[in-house]
């Protein structure tokens, strides 16, 4: 049993095809595996109850985990947050309905920082997820569920959403594949809005053929979604085995002294091993990528602000109590259904919007956009990808970062950038270090961004390059369970000191 | 949460210094032309399905509280 769990999903259909496997039974597995959850990743799985609109007949593809952040009809569908307690979609996103109508059994919806917001999972209102590797560390987020599912052998593969990194960061916290495609690859129609022009759906999984597999399902234009496009050609399995003739660009400005001596150790050999499989290497300036956590921290916020405006206790979702008029109704609808993190983006979203501010924050940010994406159009004309470390550290402590804001959105330096230019960027393990404050080692991702629409190439080039690093850790099932910080962190009020 | 807030946007305040008079602003990444559809009617949601879900459904709508504050 332990050993079908092993296999990657390609593998496993391989076995599937092959007949040396059932489809029944590999899925049964995986529910098994689901049910025993001491990481706090699942929000809601089958045997909660709800699941009669989503409930497949026969498995033809693996079962599938997916982020809280997709509707998915008739079943519990939160977003983490307090203010989508007791909703049920009368509709499913449309990733989800592509999985569905690929074979695939949903094995439940995963936790997630409130609204997609926040790079730890600490800000859900549900708890926070635990790291599988050190369960006292967080998986990243905002998609942590997702990657500590995937990392610590409750799902064979999983979907999340990335605006900032929340695919990549998480991914590389938790040691696997987690792909941001193309802005427009995939349809954002169903998934629970934050900011709309940089949110993306994509795949965390195990390894880079898992992510292509996976992308291949999920892609596509969708009429539901007037900005979706898809790709070119679904993505066929990579196969490429060295880097001959590809150029890799590093940023020349790279914040190095940002990053953990450990991480950036990690980061040069992966380099080395690029050029020992015929890769060549140059710096590249970015000049812009620096003004990006500046960017994304107006962009983001102002979005969501306008997105959140929807949660005013009337149409779904929770609604509080009170004696008053509307206004008093809506106010502590929003009070009470928000957790401070959503409160803290919705302020400066509505502050960066406000007349008299706009042109100052918005219309700069937005130009700021515009310069980064075009670092990003220069770079492409000279090289293939452009590489960094994915996250500047390694999984930090439960607690270590909730009481500065600030130091929590610097973990998407290195991510935030991708997003604003609307290009796929994939994150890939590429070793083990030491966390600053000393520790156990612990996974280190490394990201590699390619231009607009060129998963294909991108994909080819991390798979070369995972054969060659070789990393095929798994995290010990071991250490603390989610009970027994239950109570300490519970309440989801972290993100960045309270109120 | 003022502290916070002030902290934030101090470090965003640093793209005011930038020179970025002449750059065109970026909303959408993608280049889209208009998207539009044969204009032809298509189902929607049931409205009892679309009520099920809110909090206070009342006579085929949403009911709230008064807009006028009372007493």
């Amino acid at each position: 049993m332990a050993e079908m769990l092993d296999l990657t999903v390609v593998q496993a259909h391989e076995a599937i095809a092959a007949g040396e496997l059932s489809a029944v039974e590999y899925a049964e597995a995986w529910t098994r595996a689901a049910s025993d959850d001491e990481l706090n990743a699942y929000l809601w799985r089958p045997m909660d109850g709800d699941s009669g609109a989503i409930a497949i007949e026969q498995p033809r593809t693996a079962p599938v985990a997916v982020k809280d952040i997709f509707c998915t009809e008739g079943v519990p569908t939160t977003a983490g947050s307090r203010i989508l307690e007791g909703y049920r979609p009368p509709y499913t996103a449309t990733a989800v309905r592509k999985l569905i109508e690929a074979g695939a059994p949903i094995l439940g919806k995963l936790n997630m920082d409130e609204f997609a917001m926040g790079s730890s999972n600490e800000n859900s209102a549900f708890g926070p997820v635990l790291n599988p590797w050190d369960r006292g560390r967080v998986p990243g987020g905002s998609s942590g569920g997702s990657a500590a599912a995937v990392a610590g052998g409750l799902a064979p593969w999983a979907i999340g959403t990335d605006t900032g990194g929340s695919i990549r960061q998480p991914a590389s916290l938790c040691g696997i594949v987690g792909l941001k495609p193309t802005y427009g690859a995939i349809s954002r129609y169903g998934m629970i809005a934050f900011a709309s022009s940089l949110d993306q759906c994509g795949p965390l999984t195990r390894d880079v053929a898992d992510a292509a597999l996976l992308l291949s399902i999920l892609q596509g234009a969708d009429p539901c979604d007037s900005t979706s496009v898809g790709l070119p050609e679904a993505p066929h399995p990579p196969d490429r085995e060295d880097l001959k003739g590809l150029r890799f660009a590093v940023p020349a400005d790279l914040a190095r002294d940002a990053i953990e001596s450990g991480v950036r150790e990690v980061f040069e050999a992966t380099l080395a091993t690029i050029e020992r499989l015929g890769g060549e290497i140059a710096e590249v300036p970015l000049p812009h990528a620096e003004h990006g956590i500046s960017a994304y921290y107006v962009i983001a916020p102002a979005e969501a602000s306008s997105n959140l405006a929807r949660y005013d206790g009337v149409r779904y979702g929770m609604r509080a109590e009170t004696s008053g008029d509307v206004i008093e109704m809506y106010e502590a609808t929003r009070a009470a259904g928000f957790g401070p993190e959503v409160k803290r983006r919705i302020m400066l979203g509505t502050y960066a919007l406000s007349s008299g501010y706009y042109d100052a924050y918005y219309g700069q940010a937005q130009k700021v956009r515009t310069k980064i994406a075009g670092d990003f159009a220069a770079a492409f004309g000279d090289f293939d990808f452009v590489v960094t470390p994915t996250s500047p550290s390694v999984a930090f402590g439960l607690g270590e970062k909730t009481s500065d804001p600030l130091a929590m959105y610097l973990n998407d330096f290195f991510t935030v950038p991708m997003s604003l230019a609307g290009i796929p960027a994939i994150s890939i393990p590429a070793g083990f270090a030491e966390p600053g404050g000393g520790g156990p080692q612990l996974p280190v991702g490394f990201q590699i961004a390619a231009p607009a629409f060129g998963e294909q190439k991108l994909l080819d080039a991390a798979h070369a390059l995972e054969q060659a690093i070789g990393f095929d850790a798994r995290p010990r099932c071991s250490g603390a369970t989610y009970a027994s910080i239950d109570g300490k962190n519970r309440t989801g009020s972290g993100g960045g000191g309270d109120e | 949460m003022a502290g916070e807030l002030s902290g934030i946007l101090e470090h965003v305040d640093r793209i005011a210094e930038l020179d970025l008079d002449d750059v065109e602003p970026t909303s959408h990444v993608v280049e889209l032309e208009n998207v539009l559809r044969e204009d032809e009617p298509h189902r929607s949601l049931d409205r009892d399905v679309a009520l099920a879900q809110a909090p206070d459904p009342a006579g085929g709508a949403f009911r709230v509280p008064s807009p006028q504050a009372e007493g």
